[in-house]
């Protein structure tokens, strides 16, 4: 953990799509199956100071997801959305809504590559609108972002990021 | 502090596109000229001055009116503003994914315990 390769890179490659790109010290067949229910999901799923207090996923083509999870100033989060396409282990194509910002929803094809026993992970969110992918960058997801040049320091990272790629 | 959602539009805007980013990158070290800019590219310099229009415009950078020069500068409180924007969202899948570290060693454990599943 904390290698530099399992950094979390956010890319913005368009308008509408926001790029997420992590390496995971584990076979991809883990990875996807981390993915598939809620036993696993609700082990990580959100900062760590949220606990999820509901799920329900319907692992399946046409299945709809719903995890609900609340902060600690016992406020509840909620998104949902339905599986459009499933393909173990490399793929899944899922809508994405976060019912702080109903109506924005997005669609996400989180694509998984094995090396040496290692997995990239990419997560490509693609919006309607470009007005939702920014509101879904601003929405309650923020724990209150703070001030810091630190991270004005890593948000060039990220741009240095999108040119490289 | 905090910009509004119309100049948060046209920041994101100038950023939706590798040329500016890799303009913005390079300025990120320092302030540079149309000419230095223009360098790593197979560019020409119009093709970058626009570019630079764009991104000034979104108020990411400025550019110096007296010398004749013209250096390009990064604005760091616009670039500051679109990553503070950005940062709850980093920060959300960030910390799920450290959990997600975490909880695949533990899978990893438990599958080494009871022999390979199947693929």
């Amino acid at each position: 953990m904390g290698a530099k390769s399992s950094e979390l890179m956010i890319t913005t490659p368009s308008e509408r799509e926001i790029v997420m790109t992590r390496e995971f010290n584990a076979p991809r067949h883990l990875v996807f199956e981390a993915h598939t229910s809620c036993d696993h999901m609700s082990r990580w799923w959100g900062p760590r100071k949220y606990e999820v207090v509901g799920c329900e996923i319907d692992f399946r083509p046409g299945g709809k997801w719903r995890i609900v999870h609340r902060g600690p100033d016992g406020e509840e989060y909620a998104f949902h959305g339905e599986f459009r396409e499933i393909v173990p282990p490399e793929r899944i194509v899922r809508t994405f809504e976060f019912e702080g910002f109903p109506g924005s929803v997005s669609v996400e094809t989180l694509t998984l590559e094995e090396h040496d026993g290692k997995t990239t992970f990419t997560g490509k969110s693609v919006y309607k609108t470009v007005e939702e992918r920014d509101g879904m960058l601003a929405s309650g997801m923020s724990e209150g972002a703070t001030e810091t040049m630190e991270r004005l320091a890593e948000y060039l990272e990220v741009l240095r990021a999108g040119a490289v790629g | 502090m905090g910009a509004s959602a119309d100049v948060l539009d046209v920041r994101f805007g100038a950023l939706a596109d590798p040329t500016r980013r890799a303009i913005l990158a390079r300025l990120a070290k320092g302030e540079a000229t149309v000419s230095d800019l223009a360098a790593p590219f197979t560019m020409s310099q119009p093709a970058i001055t626009k570019h630079l229009k764009v991104l000034e415009r979104a108020g990411l950078i400025s550019r110096s009116r007296d010398a004749q020069r013209r250096p390009c500068r990064l604005r760091a409180e616009a670039i500051k503003e679109v990553a503070e924007w950005a940062e709850g969202y980093r920060q959300f899948w960030d910390e799920s994914y450290e959990r997600l570290d975490e909880y695949l060693d533990e899978l990893k454990r438990k599958e080494s315990g009871h022999g390979r599943k199947e693929q």
